[in-house]
Parts: C-alpha cells; sequence; structure tokens
C-alpha cells in the first residue's frame, strides 16, 4: 500500500513537471500555425522590413520594422539607465553598506518589484510625461524616452537582487586575498568581485532587458504609439508589445490583420526566447 | 423519507428556476467606447423601471463589440460605424445575421488647446494636418509650432469614420491615412487629457467629451462655405460636416427582452438621455 502510494505520488509530481513543457509546445504551436498564416499575403521580409503599419487599410499594409526597433529603442533606453544604477545599488548592498540600511534597500527593492505595471504606467502619465514634454522642448512627453524610463524602474529590481547574489557568492578568499595585497575597498570591488561575479551580473542584465521587452501596459500608456521608425529617443515610439494589445481586440479572426498580430508574437516570443537563452548559458558558465 | 426527497426535488426546483429566470432577463452590450455613457444611461433609467431585468454595458471599441457579437459573447453591439462586408460574411458563416438599428447621431468635434489662436479649419486642411501634409501651426494662421497630432486606436470607429471622411473626403479610391506619426491613444479620454495639457496638440472625439479645458474648432466644408460650431441644431440641420451615425447591431430582429431595450432607447425617454449625454436624437 505504502509503494503504491509512493508510486502514485511520484506520477502526479511528474505529470505537474512535465505540464509546464507541455503549456510551452502547445503555446508555441498555436502561435506558429496562426501566425505563419500572414506569410500568404506578405513575403516575410516585406513583413519584417517593411515600413509602414496600416493594418485596416484596404490592402492593408503590414510593415513591422517601425515596430520592432521601437521596441528595441525603448529596451534599449531602459538598459542604458537601469544596468548601471542597478549593478551599483547591488555593489553597494552586497559589499558596503551596514546591516540595518541593507534590509531596509532589500524591502524597498522588493516593494518597488510589486508595484503593478499599469500603476507605474499610470503615475508616468501624469508626472514623467509633463517633465519629459517641458525639459527637452518637445511637442510631446509621449515619448520612447518616458517609456524607457518608467520601464528602468520595473527592471531594476532583478537586476539588484540577482547581481546581488552573484556577488555574495564570489568566495570569501578572493576578497581577504585582495585585502592582503594591499588593494582598497573600492580596487577590491572593481578589480577582483566584478570580474569574478561578472557572469552572474550578465545573467541579472539579461533577465531584467527581458522583463522590459515584454511590457505592455505601462509602454502603451506612455509612449504615445505612433508607428514611425524612431530617428531619436524623443519622438513617439509603437512598440510590439503595444501594437498587440491595442489591436487585438478589432482585428476580425481569421483575417490577415488578425494572423499578423500572431506573427508579431512569434517575433517577440523569439526576441525573449534568445535574451533568456543568453542569460542561462552567463548562469552556467558561473558554475 | 419521500417527503425529504420531495422537498429537495421542490428546492432544486426553485433554484433551476431562479437561475434561468436570471438568464433570460440579462442583456449583455458591448462597443463603442463613443457610446458607452449613453449606453450606460440607458440601461440604468432602463433598469430603474424594469426592476428584475439587468443589463451590463462595457466599451472597448466598435469593432470590438462586433466581434463579439459574431463570436456570440454579446447580445446587442454598440457601434459608431456600419458594418463591414467582411464582418457580415464572417457573422455568417457562424450563423449570425447581424441586424442594423439606427439609434442616434453624434458629431466628431475637432478639439485644440484652449492657448491655441487657431479656431478655425476647412476640411482640406483638417486632411492635411492628420496626414501630415501640413506639420506646422504656421501653415494654417497659428504659432510657429509643429503639430502634434492625436488620434485614436485602429480598434475605435471614431478612427475609421474620421479617416473615411476627413481624411479621405468620401473617396473609395484615396489612398490617405494618418500621418506615421500621429500618435495613437487608447480613449478618448486620453485624447481630451493630452489636448488639456499640449498646447501644440490636435484631437478629435464625440462632442459628448467637450468640455472647457479644450477648444473645439470650427469647421467649414471648403473656403468658400461657412464655418460652423459642433452644436447639436447645427448636426441635426446636417450643416456640420463631421457628424455620423450611431448604431446598435443584434442578431436578427431583436425578439423579447432585446427587443423591449431596443424599443425603449427609440422611445421618447430614450431619445431625451440621448440628448442628455450630449449626442444627437434622431426622432
Amino acid at each position: 500500500m505504502r509503494k503504491f502510494k509512493e508510486f502514485i505520488i511520484q506520477k502526479l509530481i511528474l505529470i505537474c513537471g512535465l505540464a509546464s513543457i507541455f503549456f510551452v509546445i502547445l503555446i508555441f504551436l498555436f502561435l506558429t500555425k496562426e501566425g505563419l498564416a500572414v506569410f500568404k499575403s506578405v513575403t516575410p521580409v516585406n513583413f519584417i522590413f517593411g515600413k509602414s503599419w496600416y493594418p485596416i487599410s484596404e490592402p492593408a499594409q503590414l510593415g513591422i520594422l517601425p515596430l520592432i526597433l521601437g521596441s528595441l529603442m525603448v529596451t534599449l533606453g531602459a538598459a542604458i539607465i537601469s544596468i548601471p544604477i542597478g549593478v551599483a545599488c547591488a555593489v553597494y548592498i552586497a559589499e558596503i553598506a551596514p546591516l540595518k540600511i541593507k534590509e531596509i534597500l532589500k524591502a524597498g527593492i522588493e516593494l518597488l518589484a510589486a508595484i503593478p505595471s499599469v500603476v507605474l504606467g499610470f503615475i508616468g502619465m501624469v508626472t514623467l510625461v509633463p517633465w519629459v514634454k517641458s525639459t527637452f522642448h518637445l511637442p510631446t512627453g509621449l515619448t520612447a524616452l518616458s517609456g524607457s524610463i518608467i520601464l528602468a524602474f520595473m527592471a531594476m529590481p532583478t537586476i539588484v537582487s540577482v547581481a546581488e547574489d552573484a556577488l555574495y557568492s564570489v568566495p570569501k578568499s578572493y576578497k581577504e586575498g585582495a585585502f592582503a595585497l594591499g588593494a582598497t575597498h573600492w580596487q577590491t570591488i572593481y578589480r577582483v568581485l566584478l570580474p569574478a561575479a561578472s557572469s552572474g551580473i550578465v545573467a541579472a542584465v539579461m533577465l531584467g532587458i527581458g522583463r522590459v521587452i515584454g511590457e505592455t501596459m505601462a509602454v502603451m500608456m506612455i509612449t504615445g504609439n505612433a508607428a514611425v521608425i524612431p530617428q531619436s529617443i524623443l519622438v513617439p515610439v509603437r512598440t510590439l508589445t503595444a501594437t498587440i494589445a491595442a489591436e487585438m481586440g478589432e482585428a476580425v479572426v481569421g483575417s490577415e490583420h488578425y494572423f499578423a498580430l500572431f506573427a508579431i508574437g512569434i517575433v517577440l516570443f523569439i526576441m525573449s526566447f534568445i535574451i533568456n537563452v543568453t542569460a542561462d548559458l552567463f548562469l552556467h558558465k558561473r558554475k | 423519507m419521500y417527503k425529504k426527497t420531495l422537498f429537495v426535488l421542490i428546492g432544486l426546483l426553485f433554484t433551476v428556476s431562479a437561475f434561468a429566470a436570471k438568464n433570460n432577463n440579462s442583456i449583455q452590450i458591448k462597443g463603442s467606447d463613443t457610446m458607452v455613457n449613453l449606453g450606460q444611461a440607458w440601461a440604468e433609467k432602463y433598469m430603474e423601471e424594469n426592476s428584475g431585468d439587468f443589463v451590463a454595458v462595457t466599451g472597448g471599441g466598435s469593432g470590438t463589440g462586433l466581434s463579439s457579437l459574431i463570436s456570440g459573447t454579446c447580445d446587442i453591439a454598440m457601434s459608431s460605424r456600419n458594418i463591414k462586408d467582411k464582418e457580415i460574411t464572417l457573422a455568417k458563416q457562424k450563423g449570425i445575421d447581424p441586424f442594423e438599428i439606427k439609434i442616434a447621431l453624434d458629431g466628431l468635434a475637432v478639439v485644440v488647446n484652449p492657448a491655441n489662436p487657431v479656431s478655425k479649419l476647412t476640411l482640406d486642411q483638417l486632411s492635411g494636418i492628420f496626414t501630415g501634409k501640413i506639420s506646422n501651426w504656421k501653415e494654417v494662421g497659428g504659432s510657429n509650432q509643429k503639430i502634434v497630432v492625436l488620434s485614436r486606436e485602429v480598434n475605435s470607429g471614431t478612427h475609421v469614420y474620421f479617416k473615411e471622411h476627413v481624411l479621405r473626403k468620401l473617396d473609395p479610391n484615396s489612398k490617405e491615412e494618418f500621418a506615421p506619426g500621429a500618435l495613437l491613444l487608447s480613449s478618448s479620454q486620453a485624447i481630451a487629457d493630452e489636448v488639456a495639457g499640449n498646447s501644440s496638440a490636435i484631437g478629435y472625439y464625440g462632442m459628448g467629451y467637450i468640455s472647457s479645458k479644450q477648444k473645439h474648432i470650427d469647421v467649414a466644408q471648403n473656403e468658400k462655405s461657412a464655418y460652423i460650431n459642433p452644436n447639436i441644431e447645427n448636426v441635426i440641420s446636417g450643416k456640420y460636416p463631421i457628424s455620423r451615425p450611431l448604431f446598435l447591431y443584434t442578431n436578427g430582429q431583436p425578439q423579447g427582452l432585446i427587443k423591449k431595450f431596443v424599443d425603449y432607447t427609440l422611445s421618447k425617454e430614450g431619445q431625451g438621455i440621448v440628448i442628455k449625454t450630449d449626442f444627437v436624437p434622431i426622432k
């Protein structure tokens, strides 16, 4: 009887474990099936490098280059802002901060991670957007930069906590060795600790970026959603995610537009897959 | 023992009939964001008068409403544009027969920031501005400022209507599109907020959204004709050039509860609510 119970429980857990893989495969198959149908009406090259996105016109123009560049622009901006701050914050927490401040900081960062993205988007719309408009003397504050700043807030908690873990796992003897050789604290941090934890820090950055590229709600609220190829970070952009979210309701099921939105889903899936795999490679290298 | 069973059975019967009754007495209405306020006002009044009936109204855009009617997830779709041929074909495939009821008129107001000196434009100028051919306010008599064009998202009936009637001036062969740099905002309220805070912005929405924080533009058919203010009289008389009908769509001729509600919207009282929510009645 006990053996039987054991057997049942083992198999149940096995099924739960396999379930997530099974779902991923199902989702991927569905996405591919619906998305690839768009290539009956537009060639893959024209789809990815086409410069205009007018999905509901007759005939529809389905070029997603402005959307891809919009997503990349917002993500790049968010990375430039969040990486230095995030890594520096991790170094401070792991190496310098006294215990009390460390506890407060960690709680604060966890809270930041807990704010829903729509709330961040709303706050950004009311406070950040007018600020960006007046500071840079722009015709409108709904720009890629506003999106980048808000997304940097969302990427930071991930970057800080993973990078901090990486710094902790550097063997203590490295640090002691550096001190013994007469290095100052700062020299130890940037010549010994950071290089030793580098693969973990890269993984942290990649996970942070992965979160940014898939984010939808906040971006849709504050980037202006204009499908133009962005010439700078101070212009409105339309991201891949916002396009899907904004247009899914309108797309008639089974139409070109509907398939095109699924194809955008595939592009997004591939982008975040590459980012996750890169992060994974670096994490394994560390071990 | 028998008695107990009987009690239970009777009890079950009551619960079942209660549930069934609840389903029969509720209507799901979905669609045009422009019409959400109107739909909700109707629903509230209607439910006050017919207690026991339940009407739920949600927005999302005309396209959203029509596609839920087609997929059978709502009973009435509100739409600020005519149903497309494509949508009719798709509905037929799913065994749905869309039935159109015209229930009100709406004037589309073009709005700018109150600080903007421009207060009247022709349809040609509007077309130029929204397609991006005119990109500076000084070209239409304003100050030297870049024009920020605001539009609704593509799921909006207002977006489609504006494109066909203003950008393309009803020419079926026209290929005019919104400027690629136009900001697509997800609601009329978002446009109202951005116009209120941005002195170089121009946007459009249903007359119901006009408030003192935005300035509406008087519009003329062409340079020679008069500039017309978007108000109820001018829409009824047909003088204001950018006005459109608003529709309800049902599956086949409305029947039962749906008919009761549709009749209510067309009644004197229903049309009175149309005026109160700043739309224009058809009767």
